[in-house]
């Protein structure tokens, strides 16, 4: 199973209530995934020159301050985490190219979840609404987010096997599926430097689209690569700096509804994920065609 | 049953907001033992997984929103209507009855369905009719991939077109439709639309309410060349 949710905001009001909304939607999926949940919300905008990173610690008692002032003595920013749980938040005055490659030169033992000027991801085991508790998910504003419950099939469930995978900077991944080839794919692409740090099929899938568009590839023409080159069942979410993407496998085994007001877009696995929107009796609503990539962005919408 | 004037009739209502899901569909249940309410209506659906699933009753539900999955599964006598769209599995393994759907239909609509009328007033999705052994089937719009496949008897009549492989390894079901086939599926063929099956197809879009013209429909069918396993037809399993 697993659960999808995606939420896009057109109006300020679900704008300044994204989270609260968010939520909402991720406890309707608790059935379908009660192992772990995550988010990846886009928001406050990094200063232009600058990238904010989200970092993960193992480490309960990490001191935050410490690997901020770290991070801005080597690369200018400021100083002062944004700490929610096991995660936090750090703005640099460089792009997310060095701000990433530094973590990993100096401090291998984070993670870093996203990299960007607007994505932040968080996530981890436990049920949703543990999760959504524990790391104040309700408290965000937010341009749009997208959500993920897990119920684990092929992997560990870990922090770093849950959803959302981040696929580039400001882009990620959340899957409800499984996939069948990702053990020769994962081999492929680590020939292209693409690297790996879980055996899970859906970080493959985020290889795949981040090395597709490092090739040229747009979003759309790497999620149709994926009707080629990925063998499995899927449900994706894509999130981008702008809007987010979904994509169902041809066969359609796996669930999606879309729906849609003047105030929001937004997408589930269920419709129940939705129902608990403003306005939702009154949305349109519809379910995604197999094989076909649907993308919502500001400039489109 | 002698009719009964509709103010006669008192209307159970439960709000699903206040009602657990479980508590309403015992409800139901119990009606095919014991005299109750032969009229009900259900609020704020929400989605709700397994609605009113396994009545076996001559009642009424009419639901007031959108469902989630396996809605009226097993009905047997009942009619339920759906003011909304449907889940995945709507009335699975139907018996008797009917349930008509005013929105779409999720995947696997009247799946395994052995008696009754499912009627879908716009889309349903892949898998419609998968497996279905008497059910009759009406979509008032288009169905997905793989629908009717392995149907073994009773009518699938798509008012719109149909998608890739429909009717793949069909048994005795008959299948009619409106618009364009995407592509019939393994033993799956075009059959001459003779006036039986003008007259049945006129029959079931009467009585699912659904104002179309026989004569426009395609009747499919299966060719019967895949009953028995033949060395000569491997390719095609």
């Amino acid at each position: 199973m697993c659960g999808i949710v995606g939420l896009f905001a057109k109006s300020a009001e679900v704008e300044d209530r994204l989270g609260e909304h968010l939520a909402a939607m991720l406890a309707q999926m608790s059935d379908r995934g009660p192992d772990s949940a995550g988010v990846a919300v886009y928001r406050n905008p990094a200063p232009s020159g600058s990238s904010k990173l989200t970092l993960y610690s193992a480490d309960p008692s990490e001191d935050w301050v410490a690997v901020a002032r770290a991070l801005s003595n080597a690369l200018g920013g400021s100083p002062e985490p944004a700490v929610r749980a096991s995660h936090a938040v750090v703005v640099v005055e460089t792009d997310a190219l060095d701000a990433e490659s530094w973590v990993r030169s100096n401090r291998p033992d984070l993670r870093v979840m996203s990299a960007g000027s607007v994505i932040e991801i968080y996530k981890e085991t436990g049920l949703p609404h543990e999760f959504v508790a524990q790391f104040g998910i309700a408290d965000f504003e937010g341009t749009h987010a997208l959500g993920h419950t897990r119920m684990a099939t092929e992997s560990r469930v870990t922090t770093a096997g849950s959803h959302p995978f981040s696929t580039g900077f400001d882009l990620c991944l959340v899957h409800n599926g499984s996939l069948s080839n990702h053990n020769r794919l994962r081999e492929n692409l680590r020939h292209e430097d693409i690297e790996f740090q879980t055996e899970n099929d859906t970080e493959v899938a985020a290889g795949y689209l981040s090395w597709r568009m490092r090739e040229g590839a747009s979003l759309e023409e790497a999620l149709e690569g994926c009707l080629d080159d990925l063998d499995g069942f899927y449900t994706f979410a894509v999130g981008t700096a702008d809007g987010f993407a979904v994509l169902r496998d041809p066969i359609a085994c796996k669930p999606a509804v879309l729906a849609e007001t003047d105030d929001w877009v937004a997408m589930g696995s269920e419709w129940r994920a939705i129902a608990v929107l403003p306005g939702a009796a009154e949305a349109e609503m519809w379910e995604p065609e197999p094989g076909v990539v649907y993308v919502w962005e500001k400039t489109k919408v | 049953m002698a009719a009964v004037p509709a103010e006669e009739v008192a209307v159970e209502v439960v709000d699903l907001g206040e009602t657990r899901l479980r508590d309403l569909n015992q409800r139901l249940h119990d009606i095919s033992s014991a005299p109750g309410p032969r009229a009900w209506r259900v609020l704020n659906p929400n989605g709700a997984h397994a609605l009113a699933c396994g009545i076996d009753a001559d009642i009424e539900v009419e639901i007031e929103g959108h469902v989630g999955y396996y809605c009226a599964g097993m009905n047997k006598r009942a009619t339920v209507r759906v003011h909304g769209n449907a889940g995945p599995g709507l009335a699975e393994n139907m018996m008797s009855g009917k349930v008509i759907v005013d929105g779409n239909a999720s995947q696997s609509a009247g799946a395994t369905g052995r008696g009754g009328l499912l009627v879908v007033h716009g889309d349903a999705s892949a898998r419609c009719g998968i497996s279905m052994k008497g059910i009759d089937i009406v979509v008032g719009g288009s169905v997905g991939h793989l629908s009717a496949f392995m149907a073994q008897t009773g009518c699938l009549v798509v008012c719109g077109d149909a998608g890739d492989a429909l009717g793949d390894s069909i048994y005795e079901a008959r299948l009619y439709v409106r618009g364009d086939v995407a592509g019939p599926g393994a033993d799956c063929v075009e059959k001459e639309l003779r006036e039986e099956h003008a007259a049945q197809l006129a029959g079931l879009l009467d009585v699912a309410g659904i104002d179309a013209n026989p004569t426009e429909f395609r009747r499919y069918g299966s060719a019967r060349s895949l009953y028995n396993f033949k060395i000569d037809n491997a390719g095609a399993y």
